[in-house]
């Protein structure tokens, strides 16, 4: 079982990261507006553009 | 604020518009063509976006017709204004410009993909970026390759007409809390969940027995993690309880920090001593639960005040500025004394100033809540805040900003808005007792258990402390408030602040603006005297007037028949005299006609009395020579104010009437709302509105409701400030609710759903208060221990999340459609 001395602090670092990262985010604004981006994406696609 | 009523002939739904689908009058249709268009804004923003190759637009919109392109004799000359830009717009690389502009009409997916393709359709544009639900776009352009103005006219002609955004800096400093409070949410709910997982192996070890080692290796590793919760987290809550002591109040985060502190600090020195239980899951859950529920709180407040900020940003905030003949746009913080300004029909007066050129009447209800428009010519005074209605005038500017009469008032408004005192909300109030309760029984319990088991003494004591952390006691108001507002902004109540709810709730005295709150704010024709025979001719002469009694004469008497011969000679302000298939008729005030006809018959002089008596402006037809009929005109009552008013009664609370009109005028409403009349005060102005509010202060809650400019003084200073939607920029502001829909028709469901939302907060209170009866009992019994914390403290929270969600307070937007 010794090994969770070692387990849990790695554990610990992944979750760090996942921490960060969300942070980040959420500094970035990339949770201002959670409406849009679903749409935008939705536009991408199509490029570039087909004539029927 | 003027509508317009767009009526289409049945015979006219062939083909429907290539554009916007509406159906094309015949009088647009063109024969044989390929694609029909309803109005010339259409076949432009069609050939705009074919010319781009911009076709997809019509398959991606949903369902609902685009807003047909606005007429496009706006410049946005504005924009391009050097101290405009200066405190809009930021520098970008590469010496762009980017700043954010409120769009009109978004609101699909389409909108989205034409308004970002925007840097296709005006070279110079680099980037545009459409944030939908706040109807915002982010536009980064180089100012050496296009103007802002040319951005803003390509988008108006698209059919999104831009505003600039109100309160920039603002909504920046929010956006960035915003972001911050969330980063914070982040950690703390981390470190919850992995305290929480360490936690369930210290439960284990608890019931089956856990090796020494690896219980300190658990407790130190809970200690590490709930560190940075504690402090970035829970430092929201220990810098607002130490800022409430040092301003000697109490407030909810008090006992909150007490709890926290108490519960990290005994786990630290149960984690060094090596015995003894430890709560860090308990507090960590706590903070990540409390600071959910804050953002919560504050997320629906600000969408309510962003809401309001958008109206706000509809309203003109450009003049006309003429300069040798010619019109420029510039900014309204612009305009000095002596520069000359157009004013078109339909737009509000820029400034004070007095009429160069032209004749027209004004509309003065906003500024001064007088329902019966003026007619001005060359030489009279115009103010800032009116409406100028019929035609286009030439003003000098005499004063600007902070001199004009709005100006003046909105000095008033800032002066009680800050001066009113906040209330504590009931659950800051309950704090202080509180805290007192739960400090003397831990107290208790040391005492006890010193005489019982002076080794756990201590333990016991510092997990009563953490047990009855107000988590659940914390959450009860920002969640119960938070989900109300949600609702009630569902329900067409734009409520500023949580605090309304509650001040909303005993009742008080009810002052009421008349004009556009209690009545429709334009003319109609109320009553007729006399031949009704002469009825067409009267439509058919005043057909050509735009003079605001005219138009009610013309819409109350219904479109004349084309006469056969008509021959018109309006006298400006007094009245029309005209010949209408022969007959000769004069149509206006008692004094023009009666120097034209001569005297004025007995029975009809009694009427234009009668009318007078009743707050009605008399209007007399003669024909031929002879005093026919008298009209009398007034600004009706809405239809449903005399029911709304009933309502509001029976709950409890005192309704008045403040008119700037006449006070006969406020008499007759009154009369017909069944008020007394000594609570029908008329020819106030906006200082004896604000006196009057301040008066009715010493008998309890005050609540003002009003739409005009007259009003916002008094909607600061009341406790609770309710404007209705239709009126000027400064009630909107000034006010604590605004109610999208004009009129006073849905007041009363304002104040029972903040009863619904306050009973609601109070069920929560109690809820909590019992789970914390629960906590102490066993706290003192000390049968205490972390893992029962550990399931009565969520189990009490998500009572208060499922009873404050589950609640109807505010009726939602079905019942709306069901109401007339």
């Amino acid at each position: 079982m010794s090994v969770l001395f070692v387990l849990l602090p790695v554990a610990l670092l992944f979750a760090a990261v996942a921490v960060g990262v969300f942070v980040w985010a959420a500094r970035a604004g990339q949770f201002d507006d959670l409406e849009t981006p679903g749409i935008r994406i939705l536009h991408d696609d199509d490029e570039p553009r087909r004539k029927p | 604020m003027a509508s317009t009523e767009v009526v289409v002939p049945a015979s006219a739904v062939r083909a429907p518009c290539a554009h916007c689908g509406l159906p094309v009058p015949p009088a647009a249709a063109v024969a044989g063509a390929a694609h029909q268009f309803c109005c010339e804004g259409c076949r432009a923003v069609w050939a705009i976006l074919h010319e781009h190759g911009l076709e997809r637009y019509y398959a991606l919109r949903e369902g609902a017709a685009p807003a047909p392109a606005a007429p496009a004799d706006r410049l946005y000359g504005e924009l391009d204004d050097p101290a405009f830009q200066a405190r809009t717009c930021r520098p970008e690389p590469g010496g762009r410009l980017s700043t954010e502009l409120y769009l009109e009409g978004v609101h699909c997916s389409a909108c989205v993909w034409l308004v970002e393709k925007l840097p296709g359709l005006v070279p110079g544009v680099a980037e545009t970026r459409l944030d939908l639900p706040r109807s915002q776009v982010r536009v980064v352009w180089d100012p050496r390759a296009v103007p802002l103005s040319a951005i803003a006219r390509r988008l108006a002609a698209l059919g999104y007409t831009p505003h600039p955004c109100r309160g920039l800096a603002g909504q920046a400093a929010r956006r960035r809390e915003d972001r911050a409070m969330l980063a914070r949410i982040g950690l703390a709910g981390a470190v919850a969940a992995n305290v929480m997982a360490i936690a369930f192996a210290l439960y284990g070890g608890m019931l089956d027995g856990m090796e020494p080692e690896f219980a300190a290796f658990f407790r130190w590793a809970s200690l590490l993690l709930t560190v940075p919760s504690l402090v970035w987290g829970g430092g929201v809550f220990f810098r607002s309880a130490f800022a409430a002591l040092r301003a000697g109040t109490l407030g909810m985060d008090l006992p909150i920090s007490i709890g926290l502190l108490a519960g990290f600090a005994h786990g630290v020195v149960n984690t060094v001593r090596g015995t003894g239980e430890v709560y860090f899951d308990s507090v960590t859950v706590l903070i990540f639960l409390l600071l959910s529920g804050r953002y919560l709180q504050r997320r629906q407040q600000r969408a309510a005040g962003e809401a309001t900020e958008l109206v706000a940003s509809l309203y003109p905030t450009s003049a006309r500025l003429l300069e040798s003949g010619r019109v420029r746009e510039v900014p309204l913080e612009t305009l000095v004394p002596g520069v000359v300004v157009e004013v078109r029909a339909g737009d509000l007066v820029p400034a004070d100033g007095v009429i160069l050129a032209g004749r027209s009447t004004v509309d003065l209800s906003l500024l001064s809540g007088e329902s019966a428009p003026q007619s001005v010519a060359e030489g009279a005074r115009v103010h800032a805040g009116t409406l100028n209605v019929s035609s286009r005038i030439e003003v000098r500017v005499e004063r600007t900003g902070e001199d004009t009469r709005v100006g003046r008032l909105m000095r008033l408004v800032d002066e009680h808005a800050r001066r009113r005192a906040p209330i504590a909300q009931l659950a800051d109030r309950i704090s202080g007792p509180f805290v007192a309760v739960v400090l003397a029984l831990a107290g208790v319990t040391f005492a006890l258990w010193a005489r019982l088991d002076p080794s756990r003494a201590l333990d016991h004591a510092a997990a009563l402390l953490i047990v009855t952390c107000p988590c659940a006691l914390g959450l009860a108001t920002p969640l119960g408030v938070s989900a109300a507002i949600g609702q009630a902004a569902r329900a067409g109540f734009l409520i500023k602040g949580g605090d309304v709810l509650e001040k909303l709730t005993r009742p008080g005295r009810m002052w009421l603006d008349k004009t556009g709150t209690l009545t429709e704010g334009r003319a109609a024709l109320l009553r007729w005297l006399g031949d009704p025979a002469v009825k067409p001719r009267v439509a058919a002469a005043e057909a050509h007037s735009s003079h605001p009694l005219a138009r009610a004469l013309v819409r109350a008497l219904g479109a004349p028949a084309p006469a056969a011969r008509l021959a018109i000679e309006e006298t400006h302000g007094g009245g029309i005299e005209a010949t209408v298939d022969g007959h000769r008729l004069v149509v206006g005030s008692a004094d023009f006609v009666a120097a034209r006809t001569g005297a004025v018959p007995a029975a009809m002089a009694a009427g234009v009395g009668e009318l007078a008596g009743d707050g009605l402006t008399p209007v007399l037809v003669a024909e031929d020579g002879r005093v026919s009929a008298v009209a009398g005109l007034g600004d009706p009552l809405r239809a449903d104010a005399e029911a709304a008013l009933a309502r509001v009664r029976a709950l409890g609370w005192r309704p008045g009437v403040l008119s700037g009109d006449d006070a006969r005028i406020a008499q007759a409403v009154g009369r017909r709302l069944g008020l007394a009349a000594a609570d029908c005060r008329g020819g106030v102005t906006p200082e004896d509105k604000l006196r009057a509010v301040l008066e009715s202060a010493g008998e309890g809650p005050v609540v003002m409701i009003g739409d005009g400019v007259n009003d916002a003084a008094a909607l600061a200073a009341a406790t609770v400030g309710v404007a209705v939607a239709g009126g000027a920029e400064a009630a909107l502001t000034a006010a604590d609710v605004f109610v999208i829909r004009p009129g006073v028709g849905r007041i009363a469901e304002l104040l029972e759903g903040s009863r619904r939302a306050m009973r609601v907060v109070r069920r929560n209170l109690l809820f909590s208060l019992g789970y914390n009866v629960i906590g102490v009992t066993l706290a003192m019994t000390g049968v205490l221990n972390p893992l029962v914390a550990a399931v009565l403290m969520p189990l009490s929270s998500l009572t208060v999340i499922v009873s404050s969600y589950r609640a109807r307070t505010f009726a939602p937007g079905a019942r709306e459609g069901g109401r007339p």
